[in-house]
């Protein structure tokens, strides 16, 4: 495949967001490694917001979220994430859609 | 708000639109609730509106609908990585006085949808989320609780219409959750140009737009297609693939749609054009064998929530819509004739859809979301074919014709051998019938 450079952070520049500080609407449970469904995660995020820690921990930030509800069904099985909507009015506000 | 409302609709879009909009101008007492800042603001689609279903419900949207163009031409491209071979249609009888399908942009669109809905009597209630259903003791559904404090609101029948995560509907164990392999996610960018460069660009009038729907290498060989849509002064772009198949190609969706927008046959169309949005969105795509049970003592799943898309036409705003009418007519029957809302009595509204083209579409396209799913050549291989057949066929080299059918034919051949090709057209042929 050819190299593309992309951004995601770049890109979510674009968007409007009501960040609801200190409440994340995703929160992944403690693990020492990552199952392969959380993993995952991380290229398939369309937000980018799922990374990889120097000891190979998931971790999240969720502020960028899209709320696709992708992670959420591709964890549905193995339980990884605990995953809630952003409480009413917080999160992603499309201008567009 | 401790009064028992007729109907609960949890979610804005445009199936709880269409049901708490007929709900209401039949004078029953409705409230909707909607998790975003405003309807429209957690709602992501292409998009194009299907006027029949609007019309249905609202005669003349027309007059006052924050409409972008009418669609005048549909192109259907086959890409490999260098070329498109494609199919287009455009037709001047689609300059009609009430135009067919429009392109639309959501978050304005539904803005505008729900304040019909407003006018109509609901009672709307946003920056609301809803965190499950409230039942007795029996099992019937008897109202909502909400992030709200003291958030909990009664009714004699609730509708989810809470899209394709349809969080309260699973959460309740009422439907099964959504899975991998039979859902779509999609990634979306709104780019910005002049009108007139639009007009000249896909050689179009004022009002008119195109539609640009695509296949092949662009989607890496996962399962998916992408979409160019025209609107007054943007331009859509999109593409989409199975979660399952992103998951195991472990393909970065922000990637697959800068690929897309980089392909020679669509960067041009795109040139100079600012970014205002990227978003991202699941897309129902299991079809009829994924719809979920519909209704039940004090509950019915409308639009997304239940499934109700037709991913071979593209569809889905408007079985959101006709589901959204089906189930407020539902009610409203059930009602005049002082029934309760039993599952028995609620039954009519999946009859009403058995009836109407929901169902009947879902059914004719039953057998596609498996047969693509187990042939991920058709997004492979038979692009490439077509583009190589086509290139063999018109570049003039001095090559006799029949020597060039020979290479194309066998081309196909070894590729996916006579059996192969056999029973692919089967497979196609009988998951289209």
């Amino acid at each position: 495949m050819q190299e593309i450079s992309i951004k995601v952070e770049e890109k979510l520049y674009q968007n409007r967001y009501m960040v609801d500080e200190g409440r994340p609407h995703i929160v992944i449970k403690p693990h020492t490694q990552p199952t392969e469904a959380l993993a995952s995660l991380v290229k398939i995020c369309p937000a980018g917001c799922y990374s990889r820690t120097e000891t190979g921990q998931v971790e999240i930030a969720p502020d960028g979220c899209l709320e696709c509800g992708t992670c959420r069904i591709v964890c549905a099985a193995t339980g990884d994430i605990e995953w809630n909507y952003p409480r009413g009015g917080y999160g992603i506000l499309f201008k567009f859609g | 708000m401790s009064e028992t409302f007729d109907a609960i609709v949890i979610g804005a879009g445009p199936s709880g639109n269409a049901c708490a909009y007929v709900l209401a101008k039949s004078g029953l007492n409705v409230l909707q609730i909607e998790r975003g800042e405003y309807s429209g603001s957690k709602n992501v689609q292409g998009a194009i509106l299907y006027a029949d279903a609007l019309e249905r419900i609202i005669p003349d949207f027309r007059e006052e609908a924050p409409l972008e163009r009418h669609i005048v031409e549909q192109r259907m491209w086959i890409l490999d990585d260098k070329a498109h071979v494609g199919g287009h249609y455009r037709s001047d009888a689609f300059n009609e006085e009430k135009p067919n399908r429009y392109t639309i942009i959501r978050a304005q669109f539904d803005k505008w949808f729900n304040r019909k809905v407003r006018e109509a009597g609901a009672l709307v209630v946003c920056e609301t989320t809803v965190t499950e259903l409230i039942k007795d003791g029996k099992g019937k559904v008897i109202g909502v609780r909400t992030d709200r404090e003291e958030g909990e609101v009664y009714a004699d029948v609730v509708v989810m219409a809470d899209g394709v995560n349809a969080l309260v509907g699973s959460r309740s164990g009422l439907k099964p959750e959504v899975k991998p392999e039979t859902v779509a996610l999609a990634v979306k960018e709104m780019h910005f140009l002049p009108q007139d460069v639009i007009e000249s660009r896909f050689n179009i009038g004022e009002e008119e737009g195109v539609v640009i729907e695509v296949a092949g290498s662009v989607t890496v060989g996962m399962v998916g297609t992408a979409f160019l849509y025209t609107n007054k002064e943007s331009i859509a772009i999109g593409i989409g693939c199975l979660v399952s198949d992103f998951t195991e190609a472990q393909v970065r969706p922000a990637f697959l749609l800068e690929k897309f927008k980089n392909h020679p046959s669509i960067k041009p169309l795109l040139a100079g054009s600012e970014v205002k949005e990227y978003a991202a969105h699941l897309i129902p795509e299991g079809g009829l064998p994924a719809v979920p049970q519909l209704f039940g003592d004090g509950w019915m799943i409308v639009g997304d929530a239940a499934q109700f898309v037709n991913a071979v036409h593209r569809e889905g705003s408007n079985l959101a819509m006709t589901s959204g009418r089906l189930a407020a007519e539902t009610i409203i029957e059930a009602k005049k004739a002082g029934k309760p809302m039993t599952a028995q009595v609620l039954s009519a509204y999946k009859k009403a859809l058995e009836n109407s083209f929901v169902i009947k579409d879902l059914h004719k396209y039953r057998r596609l979301p498996k047969v693509l799913h187990h042939n991920k050549h058709f997004f492979t291989d038979y692009p490439r074919l077509l583009s190589q057949a086509a290139e063999t066929m018109l570049r003039v080299d001095g090559e006799d014709k029949r020597s060039k059918e020979k290479k194309v034919t066998k081309s196909f051949r070894s590729t996916r051998s006579l059996g192969g090709l056999i029973g692919d057209m089967f497979n196609l042929a009988r998951a289209f019938r």
